[in-house]
């Protein structure tokens, strides 16, 4: 049953020209710096023959490729997800779920499934540029994996807050700002130094838990972090809505 | 046709707030009855049809449907109802056919059925030539039988639709009363409407909710005789005298009528029509005419909607 909201939703997504768009501008966008990367390892590549192989391809290309990915796909995510509710509730759809026979949660993971899936799309075309090295040369795979595992985390976590903005309000823009601001606070809360909070602030900010994941450092606290995360926002998503019933 | 009882409402109010929108409305729906809901705009109609489909916690009360109590085991419950809300919840940006496909899954339908399914529930609502065209490109009417259509997919034993013809031209409207009448003969259905002959030539039993009360509760039998009641409309050439006429069997009430005329209530069972007329030759009042007039479901619907306190049939 969720699989099938699921399949709905990104099936909807691919009807708007919107996800072609989105798609093909990340892309297009993120295939510029990675070519940057690419050139600046041709330039150094003598240097770092010297260093006894300690740096290769995949640290001086993937890791700052994937890094920038994160910060693009924050401003981009909120454009996409901003109408997976808001955009029912408006043409008043909701009824069409609330009377079948589902749960909140159903509805709710369904969605998220569905947005998740594009992300991983996108995330899918954003792996095949370092991939493309291989006609050249090696790849760390252990260093890609880790980049790639801590992106899709970071991802599931951006699709979670921008569920839960867009079931908080009518419009889609409020939605998309709304999500982005959060996203964004969330990214700096690194920024906290001493005084009030600094030490947990920063425990609580998505780039330090994502950074390690680049740098090819797998711990699994940073896992639960990340799941914790898109937890809450699940549940207060379904908290919301379940609102609708019982306010109004 | 079997007479089990598939929608029972008890004790249902809904607060909005401070404002009380529904207040303690109990009913009950039989298999085979086409149920009209009837009300001023405001009058509680949406609300208690958001609450019997699931969209709408009640804040007291209980609702039963087809022997599932919807809030302790909600998911048979909604399975047994299909709902049309006011505004129908349809796809823009899919085909017919995608959006009941994806109408019967949600459902629950199995996948082999989800096409047989699909296909008789278009037929039943007309939409068999436009099941390749985008819902957004439909007309209104057609866009609400997609929405009924919707609402039918899974065959539930109840139906319930909320205002199914607002805004459609006359010929839709006669359309989709056709296509409730065939409905009711298998499913139980719930129609609100303001339009009140909608619910004489459809519905088989009639409700009037007024400010979150149900004011009336009969079947379109007890309406029909209600509504033969009972009153004569007189004139007269020379000045009749009203006492002579109040003291007739069966009168209950006179009145001067603009124009100069009287305006006569009686009893439904006495029609003092003949005394009437006897009178006014002895008296020689002149009758210059003598007009019995229906009540109808008109008059009923603003008498019960205007006043207050009329409770009349809320118990029947």
């Amino acid at each position: 049953m969720i699989l099938t909201i699921a399949r709905h939703e990104l099936r909807r997504l691919f009807l708007s020209p919107l996800a072609w768009i989105i798609l093909a501008v990340v892309e297009f966008i993120l295939a510029w710096m990675f070519l940057q990367h690419v050139e600046g390892f041709i330039a150094i590549q003598s240097q770092l023959l010297g260093m006894n192989g300690e740096y290769g391809v995949t640290e001086v290309v993937a890791t700052p490729l994937f890094g920038n990915a994160a910060i693009v796909l924050l401003l981009v995510v909120p454009v996409i997800s901003m109408r997976l509710v808001t955009e029912e509730r408006r043409n008043k759809t909701l009824p069409l779920l609330f009377s079948a026979p589902l749960s909140m949660t159903e509805i709710v993971l369904g969605k998220y499934l569905g947005l998740y899936t594009f992300l991983l799309i996108q995330l899918l075309l954003i792996a095949l540029m370092p991939l493309s090295l291989l006609v050249g040369g090696g790849l760390d795979f252990g260093l890609l994996a880790s980049g790639l595992l801590g992106l899709a985390l970071l991802l599931g976590g951006f699709a979670a807050v921008g569920l839960f903005m867009s079931t908080l309000t009518q419009h889609q823009t409020v939605a998309a700002v709304s999500t982005f601001g959060m996203l964004l606070f969330f990214w700096l809360l690194d920024w906290a130094r001493t005084g009030v909070g600094g030490g947990v602030l920063p425990y609580l900010s998505l780039l330090n838990h994502t950074e390690p994941f680049l740098k090819g450092l797998f711990d699994t606290r940073d896992v639960v972090y990340h799941l914790l995360f898109i937890a809450t926002f699940l549940a207060l998503s379904v908290r919301r809505l379940d609102m609708d019933r019982l306010g109004g | 046709m079997n007479h089990g009882t598939l929608l029972q409402v008890e004790g249902l109010s809904r607060f909005y707030g401070p404002l009380q929108a529904v207040k303690d409305i109990s009913f009950a729906v039989q298999q085979g009855e086409v149920l009209g809901f009837l009300g001023p705009n405001g009058a509680g109609k949406t609300t208690t049809m958001q609450m019997l489909t699931g969209n709408l916690a009640p804040s007291q009360g209980r609702i039963t449907v087809a022997g599932h109590d919807l809030l302790e085991d909600p998911r048979a419950a909604k399975a047994a109802i299909g709902y049309l809300p006011e505004q129908p919840p349809v796809y823009r940006d899919l085909t017919v056919d995608e959006y009941l496909d994806y109408c019967a899954a949600l459902n629950r339908i199995a996948r082999s059925q989800r096409r047989a399914a699909r296909d008789a529930a278009k037929e039943k609502c007309g939409l068999s030539e436009v099941g390749r065209r985008l819902i957004g490109n439909l007309s209104k009417g057609y866009q609400q039988r997609v929405g009924i259509a919707q609402a039918i997919i899974h065959l539930p034993p109840v139906i319930i639709l909320d205002e199914p013809t607002a805004g459609l031209d006359p010929i839709q409207i006669r359309e989709i009363r056709h296509l409730v009448r065939e409905l009711g003969k298998e499913h139980s259905v719930i129609l609100s409407t303001h339009i009140l002959t909608e619910v004489q030539t459809v519905c088989n039993h009639v409700q009037i909710i007024n400010k979150g009360e149900l004011v009336l509760n009969v079947s379109s039998d007890e309406l029909a005789q209600r509504m033969q009641s009972s009153v004569l409309t007189l004139r007269f050439r020379n000045t009749p005298d009203l006492a002579a006429i109040a003291r007739l069997t069966g009168v209950m009430n006179v009145e001067s009528a603009d124009g100069g005329g009287l305006r006569v209530y009686h009893e439904p069972s006495t029609d003092p029509t003949e005394a009437l007329v006897k009178l006014s030759v002895e008296q020689n009042w002149g009758l210059a005419a003598l007009i019995p007039q229906r009540a109808t479901l008109e008059d009923i619907f603003l008498e019960l909607t205007r006043d207050e306190t009329a409770h009349i049939g809320a118990a029947a």
